[in-house]
């Protein structure tokens, strides 16, 4: 590990392997869903997960603007994930950066092989991403939160998308990093699970990591993935099951 | 091939649905329409009750007129054709449009037609229902405003059993104390014949997107 800042660097591990919010290695942050709060969008979800918040909402499919980006065999997704000013301990300026811009883009690109976009060619599915509150892995945050925006607009895909970030923390690696871990930590690996194909759809990394410390974080990964798809089927169900208070109308 | 039957979102376009639409674009023979759908439907001018001449379309709807047309072809494209000619369509005067979502459009009309005779009965507005969740209400202020308030009530309560008698029990109680309010009798516009897809049946709601 590199020694500069070295003194300024919280404990993140304890001796009992606890982290530095008492979760153990494999442990989520708590993660509550809600689906379908907009009335304005065609579908909407709002994804309270450890410290973040993130609103999701989806339109469409629709007519494409501009045109030119009109596709005449497909619908094109298209993202924007933007983070609000107040979103973080020093005000983030607002409107596009390189990395919004990154992140609309990998997230645009994991749910277009996942929607059925053959089935409204020269339209667009548009997705607003704005993360409220930020603490570690809002990519991942928003990226759960507009999958099941989009199951709640009734568009047809292969299935929903969870996702989560493992990290290398203290040369352990560990589950779902908060700010801190991801602050002080070595490595950064966000991903996003197909669960019933297992297929992944969206994977980076920032730092560094052995060969074996990589699938070991793969590993740890889909498992959170996997409990992370529970909740978002289960926000699906409260908003559309059976004695759910009204689908298609905000709450 | 997997089919999903969406319980929310955007209105999916059948042929023969009777729907509502606002004029968004005017070309020399024809028309765009949204009508809620993926795309915008073009109205060609052959499809309308008119005999316009090339370029003057424009002297028969403009954008922002609202019409009631009825989707006649659907292709692999996305492509939606409608057609203004036919019982009960044309342009809509007057009045308001109350989206609702597509998905209650069933509940709102009813069994039979139940309900929306219902709204019809006691408020004396006219009403047409387009199967793309659009509603166009005309009638007073407060034929309108009551219409438009039971609609709010269907949208929430859609699921429940009971729902005409807790919206007559709504329509009785703001009753206006001298008559019936708006005027009645039956106007151009009656209300869209039962669609021809059958109306989702109640209590069958589970989510499928997911799976």
């Amino acid at each position: 590990m590199g020694s500069i800042g070295a003194k300024d660097v919280p404990v993140l591990i304890t001796a009992d392997g606890r982290r530095i919010d008492g979760r153990k290695a494999d442990e989520l942050r708590p993660l509550a869903i809600t689906a379908g709060p907009l009335k304005q969008a065609d579908g909407s979800a709002f994804v309270e997960w450890g410290a973040n918040k993130v609103m999701a909402a989806v339109y469409g499919p629709r007519e494409v603007h501009p045109r030119h980006l009109q596709q005449n065999n497909k619908a094109i997704v298209q993202c924007r994930y933007n983070m609000a000013a107040f979103s973080v301990d020093e005000r983030k300026r607002p409107g596009l950066d390189r990395r919004s811009q990154e992140i609309s883009k990998v997230i645009a690109e994991a749910f277009e092989s996942v929607i059925f976009v053959e089935e409204y060619p020269r339209t667009s599915i548009d997705v607003y991403i704005e993360v409220l509150q930020a603490n570690a892995g809002t990519r991942c945050a928003g990226l759960v939160a507009a999958s099941v925006a989009l199951a709640d607009a009734g568009i047809p895909m292969v299935d929903l998308v969870p996702a989560v970030a493992v990290g290398k923390v203290a040369d352990s690696i560990v589950l779902d990093l908060k700010k801190e871990e991801d602050n002080y930590g070595s490595a950064d690996l966000p991903m996003a699970l197909v669960p019933q194909s297992g297929r992944l759809v969206l994977l980076q990394m920032e730092g560094h990591m052995t060969r074996e410390e990589l699938h070991r974080a793969l590993d740890l990964g889909v498992g959170g993935c996997r409990k992370i798809y529970e909740v978002m089927r289960e926000a699906l169900r409260t908003r559309y099951g059976a004695d759910a208070p009204s689908p298609g109308v905000a709450a | 091939m997997v089919r999903i039957v969406p319980l929310s979102g955007r209105y999916i376009p059948h042929a023969g649905d009777v729907v509502v639409g606002t004029v968004t674009d005017v070309q020399g023979t024809f028309w765009l329409l949204d009508i809620g759908a993926p795309r915008w439907a073009p109205l060609h001018m052959t499809g309308t009750p008119w005999k316009i001449d090339f370029g003057e379309t424009e002297n028969y709807l403009r954008v922002g007129d609202s019409v009631v047309v009825a989707v006649e072809s659907l292709d692999a494209t996305g492509r939606i054709g409608v057609t203004m000619n036919g019982d009960g369509l044309g342009k809509l005067e007057g009045g308001t449009i109350v989206p609702i979502s597509p998905a209650r459009v069933p509940r709102v009309i009813g069994r039979g037609g139940s309900m929306i005779t219902t709204l019809t009965r006691h408020t004396g507005a006219r009403i047409v229902v387009g199967q793309n969740g659009r509603v166009w209400v005309d009638g007073s202020e407060e034929a309108m405003r009551r219409v438009a308030e039971s609609l709010r009530l269907i949208e929430e309560e859609g699921q429940r059993s009971g729902l005409t008698e807790r919206i007559t029990s709504y329509l009785t109680a703001t009753e206006a104390p001298a008559g019936p309010s708006g005027h009645a009798g039956p106007g151009p516009w009656h209300t869209p014949p039962e669609p021809a897809r059958a109306p989702a049946e109640e209590d069958e709601e589970t989510p499928s997107q997911d799976e």
